[in-house]
């Protein structure tokens, strides 16, 4: 059983890299709209217009 | 005369220089638009940000300071199509975004915690069968607790705040249960790792609160959904004054920028959009939206005149008044003060089951501990299996039982033209028995319509449209709409006062009063037929015509109102219009219970004489003379095209032109509230099967574990029928 010493430090860690993830998407504001996300993901690259493909870096000040 | 509006008042200045505009957009509604408009608006030199969203509609533009003018962006986005309107951020909102956003963080870490926990008591129930070791159990539960004590201090925090509110205020609510089962079933757990025993309940306490957090979001975020929805309405009707600048040079500004003392110009067929006293000027004034009068009032110098009132034919210049207020107001203000004080303090379903629950649940957990000391069990057995029964019946089911049918029951509404503001509207508009509707803008459409079009020659009509467009009368425009003229007619003058006259191939056309147009004999025959309308003349030569104007019932209004009636409802009608014009109403709907002439107090009266006969009352109202009516209401309803006083004063707002919302609320309300009381039943019966158990002592982790997730999936799919049969007939049920 001493598999657990790291099996379990493992587990945990992958836990915690999960919910900094998601700690991450909440504040570059991703659940802010969920309708246009959807979108967005299958707008053609060649057809970004100049501001969205500014949008690509997150930012402090996302949209109310 | 169009100046360019002045929208400085909303661009909020940011940290490092730069200014944000926040716009909510008219007809964003597909993807395409969204990156029609941030292409648009990237495109402009020096702006920096531009992006749509597309789930509340809309736009929040940064440029560096100074370089860009904000109309300039509402221009672009007119050239694109699309109609914008500045959107007040800074005042609300932000708060509701911090909420939800606290509660998405909750909800991840208790999320996360419960996933973490529940791998390791799946070790420990299957080693519990086979062959681990006690250290190893010890070892897993003290790894539990070091996931579960730090999350569910942080992610309980929104129960813990509300449990301490409730009880600090001496009320008891679901949080209050919540947080003892979910404290106690830590502590316990730590003794009994410290103890080396078996058994411990972490994976419960950070479970429920995953999936009650879960329900807490989904409600938060379809009422936030609901409530942008809400605000884009009241930013796009937002009204701006024209404001003198200098004594002879106006600019458009919003009106939460004008201050008292400013001199504002309303020029004919504008809505007036401050309180204030006529210094200049001579007009008639439509009070319909403020006292439901539909009759016009004169206004001269000293005239004080209403915010929401209609300025008919004549140019007038308004000194906006803020303390010396008119008698009206003053009288809506202080009656609206007193009637949202002594509203009912209504009391929740959830809180009354909570009132029931708590205690209930309190005492069979002391009565297991004594039932087993007297029985000669250990005080340990003892106190475990008492803890086991708070744990197991923690309202997991019916911490969800009611939440969950409201976020149903309001995407429903929402989807029916119905947006709520209070959640417990839902089951104050259920228990309605009955309805007392306004006449002025509620039964009837808010904007005057041509009676009788198909009387009038169709080339008579379309070119005395034409005319129209070039007046701002209202009466007017309901001719332009009613003949839906685009082209104006080249030459075309306004006489104050009388009417628009043109020539055409040297002929003379006369567009106005009666008298003006030497018609007065037959316009006093059309008048005398239909009493409650406006009449207006049009001469061409020797072609005449005599139009009746008058606002029109809700198309649906009859249908509407007879459905009511037919499901048991009892329909009243309750005016400030005078009496020929609301029994006319009555007499085509088919109502007799029929009151006119009411003032604000009267109304009051009515309402609160209906519910001292124990009648609960839905009030169904748009004038700023209703909005006290609508909070003395148990429940209230109203037009988009409402006041902003009256439009808070009630509990939620109905879109469109139809009066079917009406009927869609009622129904919708109804059925859900069936469902959280079959909720509420199911949470009874899931408790009657599993405190037997508990009480008995066989209440392990793993039976907890199976019984709370069970009982939650099945009042949430239970919620979910509360959608069923809201589509087009929702009568049918």
């Amino acid at each position: 059983m001493e598999v657990l010493i790291y099996l379990v430090p493992l587990a945990l860690s992958l836990g915690l890299l999960g919910l900094g993830a998601f700690m991450w998407s909440l504040k570059t504001g991703q659940y802010d709209d969920l309708d246009g996300a959807a979108w967005r993901a299958i707008l053609d690259d060649d057809q970004i217009p100049p501001a969205a493909g500014q949008k690509k870096a997150p930012t402090s000040s996302p949209a109310p | 005369m169009t100046e360019t509006p002045d929208l400085t008042h909303f661009v909020e200045k940011l940290d490092d220089g730069r200014a944000r505009l926040n716009l909510a957009v008219e007809g964003m509604t597909c993807a395409a638009c969204m990156f029609e408009i941030e292409g648009g608006l990237g495109a402009l030199p020096n702006v920096t940000h531009a992006r749509a969203n597309l789930t509340s509609g809309r736009v929040a533009i940064e440029w560096q300071a100074d370089d860009v003018d904000p109309a300039a962006v509402v221009g672009r986005l007119a050239a694109l199509g699309y109609k914008a309107y500045p959107y007040d951020a800074r005042r609300m909102e932000s708060d509701e975004q911090q909420e939800a956003r606290f509660l998405l963080r909750c909800l991840g870490v208790a999320a996360f915690a419960a996933m973490n926990v529940m791998l390791l008591s799946v070790s420990v129930w299957s080693g519990n069968a086979s062959d681990i070791t006690p250290e190893q159990r010890d070892f897993f539960h003290w790894l539990s607790a070091l996931i579960a004590l730090p999350a569910v201090a942080y992610a309980g925090q929104p129960f813990f705040r509300s449990a301490i509110r409730a009880l600090l205020s001496g009320r008891l609510n679901m949080d209050v249960p919540i947080t003892l089962g979910v404290v106690l079933a830590l502590t316990l757990s730590v003794f009994e790792t410290l103890h080396h025993a078996e058994h411990a309940y972490f994976d419960s306490a950070v479970m429920l609160l995953t999936f009650l957090l879960a329900g807490r979001w989904l409600d938060q975020n379809m009422r936030r959904r609901t409530r942008a929805v809400a605000a884009n309405l009241a930013a796009l009707k937002a009204e701006t004054a024209t404001k003198f600048v200098t004594e002879s040079e106006i600019s458009e500004v919003p009106v939460a920028a004008i201050r008292p003392g400013d001199l504002v110009l309303v020029r004919p067929g504008e809505r007036i959009a401050v309180d204030g006293e006529v210094e200049d000027g001579r007009s008639e004034i439509d009070q319909s939206l403020v006292t439901g009068e539909t009759a016009h009032v004169s206004a001269e110098r000293g005239t004080l005149v209403y915010a929401g009132t209609l300025n008919v034919n004549g140019t007038l210049r308004v000194r906006v008044g803020a303390a010396d207020r008119g008698t009206l107001l003053d009288e809506v203000t202080r009656l609206l003060d007193r009637a949202v004080e002594a509203r009912s303090h209504y009391v929740r379903l959830a809180e009354r089951a909570a009132r029931l629950y708590a205690p209930v649940v309190h005492l069979t957990a002391i009565l297991t501990m004594i039932g087993w000391v007297l029985l000669g069990a250990s005080w340990h057995f003892a106190v475990v299996t008492a803890i086991a029964v708070l744990i197991i019946t923690c309202p997991c089911a019916l911490g969800l039982a009611i939440p969950a049918v409201q976020v149903v029951a309001s995407g429903a509404l929402f989807r029916g033209g119905v947006l709520l503001s209070s959640g417990d509207a839902i089951e104050r508009l259920a228990s309605v028995d009955t309805i007392v509707f306004d006449k002025t803008g509620t039964l009837t459409l808010p904007e005057p319509e041509l009676v009788d079009a198909g009387r009038i020659a169709p080339e008579t009509l379309a070119l005395a449209a034409r005319l129209a467009l070039a007046s701002r009368h209202p009466l007017a425009a309901a001719i332009a709409r009613a003949a839906g003229a685009t082209a104006p007619l080249d030459g075309a003058c306004e006489e104050p006062g009388q009417g628009v006259s043109a020539l055409v191939d040297g002929e003379e056309l006369r567009l106005g009063r009666p008298s003006w147009c030497g018609l007065e004999a037959e316009a006093g025959r059309v008048a005398a037929s239909d009493p409650e309308a406006s009449v207006i003349a049009f001469r061409h030569g020797t072609t005449t015509a005599v139009f009746a104007v008058r606002q029109r019932l809700r198309e649906d209004a009859t249908a509407v109102l007879a459905g009511l009636r037919a499901r048991g409802f009892a329909v009243e009608i309750l005016s400030g219009d005078r009496d020929a014009a609301v029994s006319h109403v009555a007499r085509q709907l088919g109502v007799s219970e029929v009151r006119s002439g009411a003032t604000p107090a009267d109304k009051i009266a009515r309402i609160e004489a209906l519910r001292a006969g124990g009648r609960k009352v839905l009030m169904v109202g748009d004038g700023i003379n209703d909005a006290p009516a609508l909070a003395a209401a148990d429940v209230s309803l109203s037009p988009v095209t409402a006041a902003h006083l009256t439009q808070s004063a009630s509990d939620a707002v109905f879109l469109g032109d139809r009066l079917q919302p009406v009927a869609t609320a009622l129904a919708v309300t109804r059925r859900a509230r069936r469902v959280m009381t079959e909720n509420l039943w199911l949470a009874v019966v899931y408790n009657a099967v599993a405190v037997p158990v508990a009480i008995a002592g066989y209440a392990t982790p793993l039976v907890a574990a199976l019984a709370m997730s069970g009982s939650s999936v099945l009042v949430i799919l239970n919620a979910l029928r509360a959608k069923q049969g809201t589509g087009d007939a929702p009568w049918k049920s």
